[in-house]
Order: C-alpha cells, then structure tokens, then sequence
C-alpha cells in the first residue's frame, strides 16, 4: 500500500502558478528525489506537503487518511493543520535552528511542547538520534558553536524525534560549504538503511542517484520526468530532462 | 543651608524624579505590547489608528503632551479634574501635588508606551520566518512558538534599545517641573529663588549621573545574560 499519495496539487502565488497539477506517490521506506533547476516549483511542493502552504487544488493523502482534498469546500483549521504537520518532517535549506537552544534542546523542545513521554524518555530519544548522527559530543553547544554541516545534522535529528511518517528536506546541503555537504549525505543515507520514507529536494545529482528509489524531475510547475534513478539519469524521455541533466553534467 | 540640607531637600525631589521613572516603566513597558500587535494587525482599521497614534505621541513634544493632559480636562470640559485631586489629597492626607504629578505619570505613560511598541515591534518583525516555521512543521501552535521560540530572541534584539530609551526616561522626569511638579530639578529651582543658591541646580547632575551609572551596570548585566547565544 501506498504511504503517501499526492494528487493533482495546484498551487498559485497571485497570479503565478506554481504547481500546475503534481500527482505521485511513496511506498514506506521509499526515497523520492526531486531535481529541476530552480522556480520549478520544488519547494514549494515540500512547503505543501507540510502544509506551510496550503494548495488551491488537489489532495493529500498518508496511510490512506486524506488530510487534505480540496474538493472539499470544508477550510481547515489550525488544529488540523498542526495534526497533519504531524505526518511530516521538515529540514530546511538553512537549517532554521533555535539558537537560544542547546543541541539538546533543540532536540528536546518540540517533543516535550507536545508531551510525547516523560522527560526521560524524550532525552533518552535525543540522545540516541543526535549519536546516530554524530554528535553525541555536541550536547551541550548552541548552534552558532557549531558548523553549517553540524547544524543541519542536529536539525535531521531534531525532525526525527517526532517520528515523521514522511521526513523531508529541502536542499539540505544548498547552504554548506562543499566540504561539509558530505557529511550531511552520509547521514542521509544512513536514514536510508533504516527504511526512512524520505522526499529529498537537491541538486545533488550524484547523490540523488545513489539514494532514491524514485526521481522526479519538475520543470515549470509540471512532472517532467518520474521513474527510478536509472529511468531518469539513463534514459529521459523528456527532451527538457535530456537539457537539464546536460547543463548540469557540464559544471563538473 | 548646610551641604547636607540642601543634599536631603534635593533628594527629596529625586524620590518624585524616581517614582515618575518607575511608574512609567511599570506601565508603559507592558502597555507598549498592545499597542505593537496594534501595528502590527492585519485588520488594517486597528493598524492605521495604532499609526496615527503613535504618530502624535511621537510627533508632540512629550511638555506640550503634558500641558494637554493637564489642562484639557478643565479647559475643554469644566472639570479640572487634576486640580480637584491636588486639592483633595493635601487636605485629606497634606499630600502636595498629587493630582499634578498623576496627569504627569498619564502623559509619560502614554509617551513611554509608543516609543517602546515601535521597538517591540522592530524585535519581533527581525525574528525570521524560518524561526516560526521551524516551529511549525514540529507541530507547535502558534503560542508556544511565540513563547517558546520568538520571546527570548526578541528580549535579546530589544535590550539595547529598551536602555537607551530607559535612561533617557529618569533625564525626561526633569519635564514635570513644567506644571510645578516637585521634581528635583524644580527643588533647585527653588533654592535659587528663595536662598540665592545657584549651586545646588548643577548638584542635581550628581543625582543624575549616579542613578544612571546603577542602571547601566544593571542594563549591561541583563545583556550580558543573553550573550549566551546569538541570533
């Protein structure tokens, strides 16, 4: 059964649209990687899936629960916008950590907000997450102690103490240096090993095609380009796809 | 009049200075906040009444708002209602102006409270987005965001400001003498006048320095405090 089912989502900005119609789905422990060049609409794809934007059209579904269908004339409210928030994860391109925190705390904070255990629980959690990215060491710093690649690490580990059925990213390693992209990936992948459903917005195209089981290429609000990494990187049927990888094979 | 006279008559008018400084703080530092979400509304009806508000009490020196205060009540009204408790209070309890330093305590309030919801304002309109939206996809509402995320990023950015403003309010209580209120610079005033003491009128500035001199060390405590994390 299908974890995440995204229908015909439209989404306009004034009068840009954005999304002309964006349709996909993700099995559990599936890794959808989504290139295009940027104003493609990608980000603001991840915003509506964690409904930081609410699309003019189209549904959302996790698990066979809609949580979205627009169809429906019934508005959300808030609540219901915070419960379905719940579903996903969120790692932004420029980490948007809590900088009166410690990493501890940043960990810490929402699950605690929440009441998702006792404290012990929750710190216990923490611990093991920010160790499963390295950072056991860092406990005790604050965010601007620590590099750009630590930074995002802590905030993978931070969106994953909620246990996000979906966790996404967006251009995680867009803001780091190149030396420190590589450790951000390899923690990725290592989410990969542990059946994490992942949707992952970059440029990495190397990457994207070592990790994700599917690959979407989005051009001007619209599906270019959906199959898996060999499909995709091999074999495009799009003519857009065959220029975009082209202009980005020849940066290296 | 022995140095120590004059000393305890001008601290006598230092106790007024200081109780004008604390009560507008008291009271304006949290009427300030409403007044900022004001300007910051998005009904635009509340937004532009908070501006044009804020406009005046900005735009008018803080003597002539003083002046208005005081006066208008009987002028336009019939009821010089300041003068009423002036009156009241020194023959209940042989209180001097008490009424006066009321419509004093109003103007600065009202005063205080404008330049401090433009700073307020200013705090939280530089917190980023990213801040709330981090918040957000983690599930917060939006008042634990406010609370737990925005506030101290905010109180860090507003310190400076807010001290600046802080220490100019002991030196603005000077502007009460303007309806004879017995502050202590119109103690000196009287010096002057009634024992030919010029002195005592530059004395005053020790008062002033001093006072400021604790605020400051205070002040810088409190920024001190928030240096533990940047933003």
């Amino acid at each position: 059964m299908e974890l995440l089912t995204v229908e015909n989502l439209k989404k306009s900005f004034g009068k840009t649209e954005v999304l002309k119609g964006i349709s996909f789905s993700l099995k559990k422990g599936e890794v959808l990687a989504i290139i295009g060049s940027s104003g493609s609409g990608k980000t603001t794809l991840l915003r509506c899936l964690n409904f930081l934007e609410l699309p003019d059209a189209g549904s959302i579904a996790v698990s066979g629960k809609t949580l979205i269908d627009c169809s429906d004339a019934t508005t959300l409210d808030d609540e219901t916008v915070r419960q379905n928030r719940l579903h996903f994860g969120l790692v932004f391109q420029n980490f948007n950590l809590f900088p009166q925190y410690n990493v501890l705390g940043n960990v810490t904070l929402a699950p605690t907000l929440l009441e998702k255990g006792t404290k012990e629980q929750i710190e216990e959690n923490a611990r093991r997450l920010l160790d499963q990215v390295g950072l056991s060491e860092k406990l005790d710093s604050y965010p601007h102690q620590l590099s750009g690649g630590q930074q995002q690490r802590v905030a993978i580990a931070r969106a994953l103490a909620l246990q996000p059925e979906v966790l996404c990213f967006d251009e995680p390693t867009s803001a780091l240096d190149p030396e420190l992209t590589g450790e951000v990936l390899r923690v990725i992948r290592g989410l990969k090993n542990r059946d994490t459903t992942m949707i992952v917005v970059t440029h990495e195209m190397e990457f994207a095609r070592e990790v994700a089981d599917k690959v979407i290429y989005m051009a001007d609000g619209v599906i270019e380009e959906y199959g898996t990494p060999e499909q995709v990187f091999e074999q495009p049927q799009s003519e857009k796809t065959r220029a975009f990888l082209h202009g980005a094979q020849s940066i290296y | 009049m022995s140095f120590l006279e004059v000393t305890q008559y001008l601290f006598d008018g230092f106790l007024i200075s200081l109780l004008i400084f604390a009560v507008t703080l008291l009271c304006g530092a949290p009427l300030g906040l409403p007044i900022a979400f004001c300007s910051m509304s998005k009904v635009k009806a509340i937004k532009a009444v908070s501006k044009v508000v804020v406009w005046i009490v900005r735009g008018v020196p803080l003597m002539l708002q003083i002046f208005i205060i005081y006066y208008v009540p009987g002028l336009l009204f019939k009821f010089p209602m300041f003068s009423y408790v002036d009156r009241y209070f020194f023959s209940a309890y042989g209180i001097q102006d008490a009424g006066r330093i009321m419509a004093v305590l109003i103007a600065f309030t009202i005063n205080y409270a404008c330049y401090f919801s433009e700073i307020y304002r200013g705090g939280i309109e530089s917190i980023s987005m990213g801040q709330y939206e981090a918040g957000y996809v983690l599930g917060l509402t939006k008042t634990q965001i406010f609370r737990h995320i925005v506030l101290k990023q905010v109180i860090k950015r507003i310190v400076p400001p807010m001290s600046n403003e802080i220490i100019t309010l002991i030196k603005d209580t000077a502007l009460a003498n303007c309806i004879v209120v017995c502050e202590i610079i119109k103690q000196a005033k009287d010096l002057a006048a009634t024992k030919a003491l010029v002195w005592p009128l530059f004395y005053t500035g020790v008062f002033y320095l001093l006072f400021v001199g604790l605020l400051t060390i205070i002040l810088g405590r409190v920024e001190k405090k928030l240096s533990y994390f940047r933003s």
